[in-house]
């Protein structure tokens, strides 16, 4: 079982990016534990800018600091850096296009039961509805080390959700397939089209594992690319299919199922289940304990799938 | 007095049970905020679980949030619940008692855990009860590394602006956050001048760990009328948590180990048993 959460695979880009490139900085507001970005702060101690408990500063720095020619990864857990600093990311960064990279850390529900404040179920929709702002939910640790790459690679604002704890790999060291702002396809199927993002990509394939089983074949979509989202993979995907399914760590509104659903109905109509968190608190627990209980495992995939395709649940 | 000394550090020991129990909390900040939430409790406040509707009861809001468990255990013991409840559910799964303040359970005013929202909450609480002509009284409690938000300061602003005299703000002055020392963090020097210049008064409690300093601070803002007091509690983080514990940032939201938790113990004991023989 891999060790490594996607926030240390940052670190490690950023650690190995910064020795060729001095305009990297990176900017905590007391979060750079929870960042994994003590090493950073540690080898890069002048270009590593602590700002204190100030999310809202935190962004509007960064934004001076990009203005400048530097090129700032602001690292705060996902629910303060989406929803306190807002209005920040929205006229500093995406509006007046500065060269900031936002990670929110901890997110979705990761931090389980210390309650909504500290849930980030809002931020894909939040930051998908600005203009210029570009939103990305990793799957796993490979794949989390090629998006940053490529994003110190471009000038353009964005945001990108990790979640606290390591997650299984999907992908291997030698074998991460990854095209910038592309799906990728982790398996073909013509009953059902499962596209999922962060997190969920995990349960999703091995719900489409489960499925084979029973003789029914599901395409998987690692979706982490969820805005811009791939449409043309989602709308082949979900041709070749009788039902779409889209899994997520987020409200049921304004997120991955609602992007999907637009372009499905506005493409190739099919029936889209968006299996998402509830609209309310999410109940105490740990993300396992919470997941399962929202039917948001690999059980809870597979079920919803054969029920909607008309089969007795397993 | 010395009673409630050794309530203070009775009730420790139950917030140690409970980050033992769920192997989660924010131990530091728990222990250093104590004795401020007991003599708020015990000393000051007209709540009770009789009262809890009562429109004159004393409002409350725990601003630094994470310190939910020396909330819950004080809560326990003014009756709003059994402590071995939260003890026992504290962080689990479907529990109600989460690692933040909800206002779900009784005796909660408001929900908190994000920094920052205590304090501008209750200038909005003190306004109200001012409009209405109610003689309750409006308190509030933040971490000092939580003044590096701005919305602290525009309600300090706010505050006195409106020359809110039924509200009391406290500062848990520890001096640490998550990252090492405030000073270091985001430097917090000349904290009673900069709140005076806001127009409030500013008490300085130099022990904020000894409730008769505290209770001294409380009494004496009662009696300024023309605007809102702040307390700067200077207290230690992890406070009573003996040598391996006290003034540590790593004990931030550190869950001590069997060892750790018998040596704490021990030491929680020794103090309430000296408090008692006062
Ligand atoms: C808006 C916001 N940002 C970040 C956090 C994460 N956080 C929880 S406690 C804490 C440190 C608090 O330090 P301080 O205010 O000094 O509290 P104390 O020392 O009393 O524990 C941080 C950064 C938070 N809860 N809310
Ligand atoms: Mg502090």
């Amino acid at each position: 079982m891999n060790k490594v959460p996607n926030r240390q695979a940052i670190c490690d880009v950023l650690l190995e990016s910064a020795r060729g490139d001095k305009n990297i900085v990176v900017l905590c507001s007391d979060s750079r534990g929870s960042a994994s970005m003590t090493p950073f702060f540690e080898a890069y101690p002048e270009r590593s800018i602590e700002v204190g408990i100030a999310e809202q500063n935190l962004i509007s720095i960064s934004a001076g600091m990009a203005k400048c020619g530097k090129k700032p990864f602001a690292f705060s857990p996902a629910s303060f850096l989406s929803t306190r600093s807002y209005e920040q990311a929205k006229i500093d960064v995406a509006y007046s296009n500065t060269n900031v990279k936002l990670i929110g850390i901890s997110g979705g529900i990761s931090y389980g039961a210390l309650g909504m404040s500290h849930h980030s179920a809002q931020d894909i929709a939040v930051m998908s509805a600005l203009p210029n702002m570009r939103v990305y939910l990793p799957s796993d640790r490979f794949q989390t080390a090629k998006l940053i790459s490529a994003l110190l690679e471009d000038t353009k604002p964005a945001y990108v959700r990790v979640g606290r704890n390591a997650v299984e790999d999907i992908y291997g060291e030698a074998d991460c397939p990854f095209t910038m702002d592309k799906a990728t396809v982790l398996s073909d199927g013509g009953d059902a089209a499962i596209i999922a993002c962060g997190e969920m990509v995990r349960p999703a394939l091995e719900a489409a594992d489960q499925l084979r089983q029973h003789g029914i074949y599901a395409t998987v979509l690692d979706m982490y690319c969820v805005k811009p989202l791939d449409s043309e993979a989602v709308i082949k995907a979900a041709e070749a299919a009788k039902l779409v399914v889209t899994v997520e760590e987020h409200a049921p509104f304004g997120g991955l199922g609602s992007m999907v659903s637009q372009v499905v109905g506005a493409n190739c109509p099919r029936k889209v289940i968006n299996m998402a968190l509830p609209d309310s608190p999410v109940i105490t627990g740990t993300s396992k304990e919470v997941f399962s209980y929202y039917g948001l495992d690999a059980e809870g995939i597979a079920k919803t799938i054969m029920e909607n395709l008309g089969w007795q649940a397993m | 007095m010395s009673k409630l000394k050794a309530k203070a550090f009775a009730l420790r020991q139950d917030v140690l049970d409970m980050i033992k129990h769920s192997g989660s909390g924010h131990i530091g900040g728990d222990f250093s905020v104590m004795d401020i939430l007991v003599e708020l409790y015990f000393q000051q406040m007209n709540v009770s679980p009789e009262n809890r509707d009562d429109p004159n009861r004393d409002l409350f809001v725990l601003s630094k949030g994470h310190a939910v468990e020396s909330y819950y255990a004080v809560l326990a013991a003014k009756g709003f619940f059994p402590v071995e409840e939260v003890v026992e559910n504290f962080s689990v799964f479907g529990s109600p008692f989460i690692g933040h303040p909800n206002n779900k359970l009784p005796g909660i005013e408001m929900n908190s855990g994000s920094l920052g929202h205590g304090l501008p909450v209750c200038i909005g609480m003190a306004l109200a009860c001012r409009m209405d002509n109610r003689s309750n009284r409006i308190y509030t409690v933040m971490g000092d590394g939580e003044l590096a938000e701005g919305s602290v300061w525009e309600a300090f602003m706010a505050g006195g602006h409106y020359h809110l005299a039924n509200l009391c703000a406290v500062i848990d002055r520890n001096g640490l956050q998550i990252s090492g020392t405030t000073e270091e963090v985001m430097a917090q020097e000349n904290l009673a001048e900069r709140i005076r210049a806001f127009h409030w008064n500013v008490i300085n409690v130099a022990d904020g760990n000894d409730i008769a300093e505290l209770d001294a601070a409380f009494e004496a803002a009662k009696t300024v009328q023309d605007r809102p007091t702040c307390i700067i509690a200077h207290t230690v983080k992890g406070y009573a948590g003996g040598e391996i514990m006290e003034g540590k940032a790593a004990w931030h939201h550190k869950v001590p180990t069997d060892t750790e938790y018998e040596q704490i113990s021990a030491e929680l004991r020794r103090r309430k048993e000296a408090a008692e023989n006062e």
